[in-house]
């Protein structure tokens, strides 16, 4: 049986936003009886993006993160429901009927996501149904994926097999691994979103003028263990990623054959820039 | 055929439609009149008369018409009226009086528009598809959309896929791989928010009087801005517009009438401004809005100096440049350019599929933006952050490294450009000033580490660099929209110039323009100026006039007021300005001064659309304008009651892009914008249906335009007697498209897709031919052929024809102590020097272009766009407009995310939510331009704008005081919690009097 998946790749989301804006177009002021009520004009973001910015200026990315609902396997709002109002379909699309829904307002509460919102007017849990009126119609993929200018966002409608291959292939990563619901969103570069960096820029001074050094290695050590290694770049900046936020003390050894050596500790707790390290001649 | 026949099987024709289509028989009911057709001399003539939605028709002439259209002969009438129509023939008759239509101008009309009806009324339009919706195809200004309709509503609208009857894509194989772009458009969320902003309850959708505007007795004008509306009729509105048009022209004569508009429109090339709107405002004659190049400046006023490109506005050349980039380049330098938040201009996402190959092919990118921009964010790379303003200063250090280590090529240098040994004196410090342009220099100006600058000036000289000066890769961007605009444009110039701009991987582009699609193919664009007649102030003379014969139009009015000035000429009484002539260099030297000889001071407004107070600096200025007795009326034209709408006496409900007719291309402005199409992966052409028709009483600027007209006798002059669809047919006729898609095909799928280029004949790179030495050879018909100094197609449009470090063209000007033929470093008037001022007033605000909205479109108007956390911030149920400020300015002012701010200056006030980020630096704030929502707190223009106008803080100085530019992103302000107080910071609210003088110490 093959079943709906999205694949969410936080290393190609910009932010653009097309998804909410073709969620907002495709549920505000329409109606899709069976599927879903009409979404409020505003304070619904069936899909919303969210922003983490790690670091400091000079050295500052941005990861945005698309969210939805995750059309669990194990939906705990499945559970939650009454009068059988959330169902789960054979191409693992979880909808949320509009009309037994009404006044549920706890289902809300039962994800554990967030991604049920509650429609006030209309006393109505909502979510987004990866628009399945319109692939029971014949689309081919929902429409945040037709309009997300990145390929940030894929669909894919495969067998559950083949899914795992994917996973293990490309690397995806449920967005909240300690909850076993089984979601049917996968995501790609999440390290980017949830992890940590350690920066910093390594310089010289040169006939009493500072300049970037390039090519110098700078060692990460946590534990008294070297558990990475950059090369400073043209502007002499090195960048270690994908660690834990708050995962304590580290030590950085910054090497080059020309000059002597430095050392730098860093508590981490989030992304840092730890600053300008000026390398002296031996 | 003979005449006498013709005129015989017209009526049948008539008849025979009547009876066939129901939407004829319809248009029959309309009116009961008697039309005469007959030949001058009366030896043939036919009476058609419509009574009760039947036709009947009789020979012979008859005394007692509605409608008397006479023809010279009898052959000259076969000639005009055997299918199919002959234009250029008709409108020769028209010209010459051989064909003479007499009667009321509505009927006559009536009559022309019902005769075209015969031939289109079998036409046929839209896509059946599931669930009973009809699928019809419409172009925004951020791409071409499917639009979905059901029940006379707009269900949604979507991107195109294309189908399998569409062309296939092209390739370009770079470095071992082979990238195509995918078979789909792209869009921007300005687009697909597209129908909540139809809905939006911000419409007009009736015309509306002032409640205190009589133009009979009290006028008010002082109470323009607070007193409410009340429903009024067509009629009623008409009668007070015409009445006012009438009354100024007797009593103050040319000139009392000013037509104000803004920059863009929605799309398609029958409804645009420089179609429609100048067609109109040529025909009653009235006092036109001088623009600036408003998203050009620095490059219309400075960088064409030093390599021409009069008529890009002084953008570069755009072909082959995404070839040549994926192939040849190593670092692409993004300078003030941001492509994924401004996407070229209308290129919605194209651009971004080709940068993120060039990330994948791991070509390395640098950032240089005082904010971390979005297209930083999407590709990392190395960020730099010079302070608002100081651009140059970064600029002439790179070029003091490259001069000083010698990382530049000396032969290009030497033979392909002029000037270099006194540009390199100045940068060295052996000139009068003595100043060595150093690292060190320019770290103390621009807050970039002397080291950094180093880094760059060698990783950029030791690499085959990309130049994305602004986000079309020349143009746009926030540092040529500063009071060192010019001087930045102009450095970029000269810094491309010692890397060999042109050769294999150096060139201007961030992978924005420069696609490898078919650039013959002939679409017009809308600044050819559709059915305006307009040759002076649209490309329409170029090519779309010779392939669609029409009537021209002139405006007798020869009095235009500068945009960015228009408060002072409303309220001084005079204003002066430099004009966009790009015929040549020199055409921006000549002052536009308000009053023209001879000519009435503006009495009277035709406002179209309601941008101002969003996008124009110190924009508190337009609020007194508006609200000045020195006006004796305002109306607005406009789609939504938003900005300065409010302001208006009279409001006209025009109707958006999706409820008429019109044809456009994606992309395509042609005329100044020549070849903007090159930023598509796809050339997509699109009719846009009306999806529903016009909401509440809204009507088409084309007819509400037509409305007016009649009212002055000119409707058969504005329409031709056709209607918006009949144009629409004529503008599908005029182009390239019938040798390829019949027209019942094309108005049923509603789009056509050009094919891509074959690789062979694919243009030339850009440049290539001036690095070469050799002639000319991409195909842009620029400059014009008297500019080249001497051979065709020989050189730059310098005078020297090469690139010149020592700009002939201001030298000879000579007038602008502002602009020195050398681009010097000249500190911003007002900024990090301005010693007294920024005791006040500590941060530099800097606000480009928006991203989810295009400039006012989009924002506001209860639109989904308000919902998007980066454009807005809602708190307590109002969507407030963002202020970005760092970590520690937030801290020392006891500031928190999502608080409530009060951004000041003597210039006025704005409320913001705050986010706190680290993506700027200390001392400035990042807050986006063109708010569509002003919301004075107390008194309008005396108090606090909680809709988040940050116009209303931006200098109104122009760059250099011999131009007519806008400098938005050279701003001082201060920041502070938010306590509810109404009042705008220096209280006095008299920015009109601080910026005389700022003016006049600056003249000395």
């Amino acid at each position: 049986m093959k079943k709906w998946n999205l694949i969410v790749d936080v290393g190609r989301c910009h932010n653009s936003n097309n998804c909410f804006l073709s969620v907002a177009d495709e549920y505000q002021r329409n109606e899709h009886p069976g599927y879903s009520a009409e979404m409020p004009l505003h304070g619904h973001r069936w899909i919303d993006v969210k922003k983490k910015e790690r670091g400091q200026a000079p050295m500052v990315d941005v990861a945005y993160l698309p969210t939805m609902c995750m059309h669990c396997d194990d939906a705990p709002c499945i559970a939650a429901a009454k009068d059988d109002a959330i169902q789960k379909r054979n191409d693992g699309i979880v909808i949320i009927d509009p009309v037994k829904a009404k006044g549920q307002k706890h289902l809300v509460d039962s994800c554990p996501y967030g991604a049920i919102w509650w429609n006030e007017e209309k006393q109505l849990p909502q979510h987004w149904n990866f628009d399945a009126h319109l692939l029971d119609s014949g689309w081919v993929e929902p429409r945040c994926v037709q309009s997300c200018p990145t390929g940030a966002l894929r669909s894919v409608i495969i067998t559950d097999s083949e899914m795992e291959r994917l996973k293990s292939e490309e690397g995806l990563e449920q967005l909240e691994p300690e909850i076993q619901t089984k979601p049917r969103v996968h995501y790609k570069n999440l390290h980017l979103y949830k992890k940590c960096f350690i920066g910093g820029t390594v310089v010289i001074t040169d006939s009493g003028l500072e300049d970037c050094l390039e090519g110098a290695i700078a060692v990460l050590n946590k534990d008294e263990k070297k558990i990475g290694e950059e090369i400073s770049d043209a502007f002499g900046e090195f960048k270690f990623d994908d660690l834990e936020p708050a995962s304590g003390a580290y030590r950085i050894d910054i090497l080059h054959p020309e000059y002597t050596s430095l050392s730098v500790n860093v508590e981490l707790r989030e992304s840092i820039y730890t600053g300008v390290h000026a390398l002296t001649p031996r | 055929m003979k005449f006498s026949l013709i005129l015989y099987v017209l009526h049948w024709a008539l008849r025979f439609s009547s009876w066939r289509y129901p939407l004829f028989k319809k248009r029959l009911k309309e009116k009961d009149l008697k039309v005469q057709v007959r030949v001058a001399d009366n030896s043939v003539g036919r009476t058609f008369t419509f009574r009760h939605g039947r036709v009947t028709s009789r020979s012979g002439v008859q005394p007692d018409v509605d409608v008397d259209i006479s023809v010279k002969s009898s052959a000259l009438g076969a000639e005009l009226m055997s299918p199919p129509i002959d234009h250029l023939k008709r409108i020769e008759a028209i010209k010459s009086f051989s064909l003479i239509a007499a009667g009321p101008d509505e009927l006559v009309n009536w009559f022309s528009e019902t005769i075209y009806m015969v031939q289109r009324a079998s036409w046929r339009w839209g896509t059946p598809v599931s669930n009973g919706e009809i699928r019809y195809v419409n172009n925004t200004n951020g791409g071409p959309v499917f639009v979905y309709a059901k029940g006379g509503k707009m269900v949604r609208l979507t991107p195109i896929d294309f189908d399998k009857d569409d062309p296939d894509t092209w390739t370009i194989e770079a470095r071992g791989r082979q990238f195509s772009p995918p078979r789909k458009s792209s869009i921007s969320p300005h687009g697909l928010a597209s129908k909540s902003l139809v809905y939006s309850k911000d419409r007009n959708l009736y015309p509306m009087k002032r409640v205190d505007f009589d133009p009979k007795g009290k006028r008010n004008p002082q109470n323009r801005g607070t007193s409410g509306y009340e429903r009024i009729s067509w009629e009623e509105a008409l009668d007070i517009v015409e009445a006012e048009i009438k009354r100024v022209n007797r009593e103050y004569g040319p000139g009392a009438i000013l037509a104000a508009r803004s920059s863009h429109h929605t799309w398609g090339n029958v409804g645009y401004y420089i179609s429609a709107y100048n067609r109109f405002i040529n025909i009653i004659g009235a006092t036109t809005t001088l623009l600036n190049p408003d998203s050009w400046e620095g490059w219309y006023w400075g960088a064409m100096h030093h390599y021409g490109h009069s008529m890009r506005n002084g953008a570069a050349e755009i072909y082959g440049q995404v070839e040549d980039c994926l192939k040849e380049a190593d670092l692409i330098v993004f300078w003030a350019s941001d492509p994924e938040v401004t996407n070229g201009v209308y290129g919605s996402f194209e651009g971004t599929i080709r940068r993120q190959w060039a990330k994948e092919l791991g070509i390395k990118m640098i950032h240089i933006d005082p904010y971390l921009n979005e297209t930083a964010a999407f590709l990392g790379g190395k960020w730099i952050a010079p302070r608002p303003s100081t651009s140059p200063a970064l600029a002439q250090a790179i070029t003091y490294v490259w001069v000083t280590e010698e990382l530049y090529d000396q032969e290009y240098v030497k033979t392909r450009t002029t000037g270099f040994d006194k540009w390199r004196a100045y940068i060295l410090g052996q000139d009068d000033e003595g100043i060595a342009r150093t690292p060190e220099w320019a770290a103390e100006e621009t807050g970039v580490p002397a080291r950094d600058i180093r880094a760059l000036a060698r990783e950029w000289a030791s690499k085959k660099t990309y130049l994305s000066a602004g986000s079309m890769g020349t143009t746009l961007g926030g540092a040529c929209r500063s009071a060192t605009g010019a001087q930045w444009a102009r450095s970029m110039i000269c810094l491309m110039a010692m890397q060999g701009l042109g050769k294999p991987g150096i060139n201007f582009g961030g992978l924005q323009f420069g696609s490898p699609i078919d650039y013959n193919f002939y679409f017009p664009g809308y600044a050819e100026g559709g059915f305006s007649g307009d040759l002076q102030n649209s490309g329409n003379a170029i090519s779309l006039y010779q392939r669609m014969p029409h009537l021209i139009s002139m405006n007798p009015t020869q009095q235009s007021v500068p945009r960015l000035k228009m408060a002072e000429a409303i309220l001084e009484g005079k204003a002066e300005g430099y004009p966009i002539d790009i015929r040549s260099i020199e055409g921006q030297f000549f002052p536009v001064r308000y009053p023209s000889p001879g000519h009435s001071e503006v009495k009277i407004m035709y406002k179209y659309g309601g941008s101002y107070i969003g996008t124009q600096p110190d924009s508190n200025r337009y609020v007194k304008m508006y609200q000045s007795e020195k006006l004796e009326f305002v109306v607005a034209q406009a789609i939504w009651n938003e900005g300065e709408v409010k302001f208006a006496d009279i409001i006209l409900p025009a109707c958006t892009n999706f409820e008429r007719w019109d044809i456009g291309e994606w992309a395509n402005p042609g005329g100044y914008g020549y070849d903007w199409i090159g930023q598509l992966n796809h050339r997509v052409i699109g009719i846009q249906h009306p999806a529903i028709e016009p909401l509440g009483e809204s009507k088409s600027d084309f007819e509400i335009f037509h409305e007016v007209c009649k009212r002055l006798g000119h409707g058969a002059y504005f329409s031709e007697g056709l209607t918006e669809l009949d144009w629409v047919k004529r503008i599908f006729d005029a182009s390239d498209l019938p040798k390829h898609i019949s027209w019942k095909t094309f108005l049923r799928k509603g789009y056509y897709v050009v094919p891509p280029e074959p690789e062979a004949t694919r243009p030339k790179t850009s440049y290539r031919w001036f690095a070469e030495g050799r002639k000319k050879d991409v195909p842009e018909p620029h400059p014009l052929p008297g500019s080249y100094g001497e051979n065709f197609l020989d050189g730059l449009q310098t005078q020297s024809g090469k690139i010149e470090f020592e700009s002939n063209s201001l030298k000879r000007f000579g007038k602008d102590p502002e602009r020195p033929p050398l681009n010097k470093y000249i500190p911003a008037w007002e900024g990090i020097h301005s010693a007294d001022l920024i005791a006040k007033y500590p941060i530099q605000l800097f606000s480009p272009h928006a991203r989810y909205s295009f400039h006012t479109k989009g924002d506001g108007k209860d639109s989904a766009i308000n919902d998007i956390t980066d454009h807005r911030r809602e708190i307590d149920g109002y969507f407030y407009w963002i202020a970005r400020l760092s970590p520690s300015d937030a801290a020392s002012r006891g500031i928190k995310e999502n608080d409530l701010l009060k951004l000041y200056n003597d210039r006025g006030a704005v409320i913001c939510a705050a986010h706190v980020t680290h993506r700027v630096k200390p001392g400035m704030i990042h807050s986006r331009q063109a708010s569509a929502v002003y919301d004075p707190v107390g008194k309008p223009g005396y108090s606090a704008d909680r809709g988040g106008c940050v116009n209303q803080l931006t200098p109104n100085r122009t760059q250099s005081l011999k131009t007519h530019s806008a400098a938005y992103n050279s701003c001082l302000i201060e920041v502070e919690l938010w306590d509810g107080d109404p009042d705008i910071g220096g209280g006095n609210g008299s920015s009109l009097e601080s910026v005389d003088e700022s003016a006049s110490v600056l003249a000395e």
